[in-house]
């Protein structure tokens, strides 16, 4: 499989040289204790369930995959150049809800959130802000306190 | 990720995030980033090697522990080897055979007990994208290219629907396949199949489509660069 080092110089230097857009500021929270921790995943690799809407382009929106259905996810990254053939292989890989919950169990984080999400990365830097905001209160009000992002 | 990280740190969530393209973190500075070393796709590493996937989760959390940041860590490591060997792709088609729906219908037959197989040993499938069955992926696809642009299932965007009709038909083969590494499984699919043609041969149908959707689609979406004719 492809390191960014081996890829196809032009899309290594598109990728290297790409300007994400700037996100001002220096936020800090000072996480709960490793106990407290609540832990959900947010993923970029446009992952959603089956039935749900597939995502469209630009729109920075998110879907909800519950912990329990985690293995129902399916991608829908917009870039078929993008490979896929970890995810299907292994969803851990990419989404690590099983690794999650063994850390949960061995009592080294306070549990796993019951939801984790998706967006479709690369998508609008405005929208995708408005999504991320309102999708932090949605996930306070699920009790967590604790975010690994993962891209793809 | 990183700008994501940032918003819902503002948010009020405590966050980590892990970077494939450790520039962006550079560039985005997120309250806490692990940069790793792997393959795109898989910022958790191999597949099937759940301690180590594990070590990563647990060298991200750790960067919860630190006084203050913004804090870009590297993991050490790079990802275990996956298990190689000599792979044989299922069956083979000459670059000149047809690209005809019923002769992917009659792959799809000829792969269901190694995908059925698959799909028992991993405990899930990754088709359904599209929620049509496979055969009817097949089918859509192959109406399209006969020029029919009334094959679109009901209640579904025409761009959509082939998009992921054929992000399905790949990830039936791929799954059918996964004993074989991923490039491997790719060029066999791109260039040895009847569904991987199917698709190439769509393309050029699709971009000249008088839909800017279904334009894009075929200019962006149907084949991956290095198998685009």
């Amino acid at each position: 499989m492809v390191r960014l080092n081996d890829l196809d110089p032009e899309l290594r230097d598109f990728l290297s040289d790409y300007r994400v857009p700037a996100v001002p500021g220096a936020p800090w929270v000072e996480p709960a204790p490793p106990r407290r921790r609540r832990v959900a995943l947010v993923s970029s690799a446009g992952l959603r369930l089956p039935e749900d809407r597939p995502f469209g382009e630009g729109a920075g929106d998110w879907r909800a995959i519950p912990g329990a259905r985690a293995g129902e996810a399916v991608m829908d990254h917009l870039s078929v150049s993008h490979d896929r053939s970890g995810f299907q292989r292994d969803l851990d890989v990419a989404f690590p809800v099983e690794r999650l919950r063994e850390l949960a169990a061995a009592g080294e984080i306070g549990g796993e959130a019951s939801c984790h999400y998706s967006f479709m990365g690369a998508s609008d830097a405005d929208a995708m802000e408005l999504e991320a905001r309102a999708l932090a209160g949605r996930m306070r009000a699920e009790g967590v306190n604790t975010v690994v992002l993962v891209p793809v | 990720m990183s700008g994501l990280a940032k918003y819902m740190e503002d948010e009020g969530l405590a966050t980590v995030a892990i970077a494939l393209v450790r520039r962006q973190a550079e560039q985005v500075a997120p309250p806490r980033a692990l940069w790793v070393p792997f393959a795109l796709g898989r910022p958790f590493g191999t597949p099937g090697h759940p301690a180590f996937q594990r070590r990563v989760l647990r060298a991200a959390l750790a960067l919860l522990d630190r006084p203050r940041g913004p804090v870009l860590e590297d993991f050490p490591d790079d990802a275990p080897p996956a298990a190689a060997g000599p792979w044989r792709p299922p069956f083979e088609h000459a670059a000149d055979e047809g690209a005809g729906a019923e002769a992917v219908i009659g792959e799809l037959r000829t792969l269901a007990p190694r995908y059925r197989a698959g799909v028992e040993r991993r405990g899930r499938t990754t088709v359904g994208a599209s929620g049509l069955a496979p055969e009817e992926a097949a089918r859509l696809l192959g109406r399209w290219l006969a020029g029919d642009r009334n094959a679109t299932p009901a209640g579904m965007a025409a761009a959509d629907a082939l998009r992921l009709a054929a992000e399905d038909l790949r990830a039936y083969y791929s799954e059918a396949a996964d004993d074989g590494d991923g490039e491997e499984v790719a060029a066999w699919y791109w260039t040895r199949t009847h569904a991987g043609r199917l698709a190439r041969a769509l393309r050029p149908v699709c971009m000249a489509d008088g839909e800017a959707a279904i334009r894009h689609v075929g200019d962006f979406m149907l084949v991956p660069e290095g198998y685009r004719d």
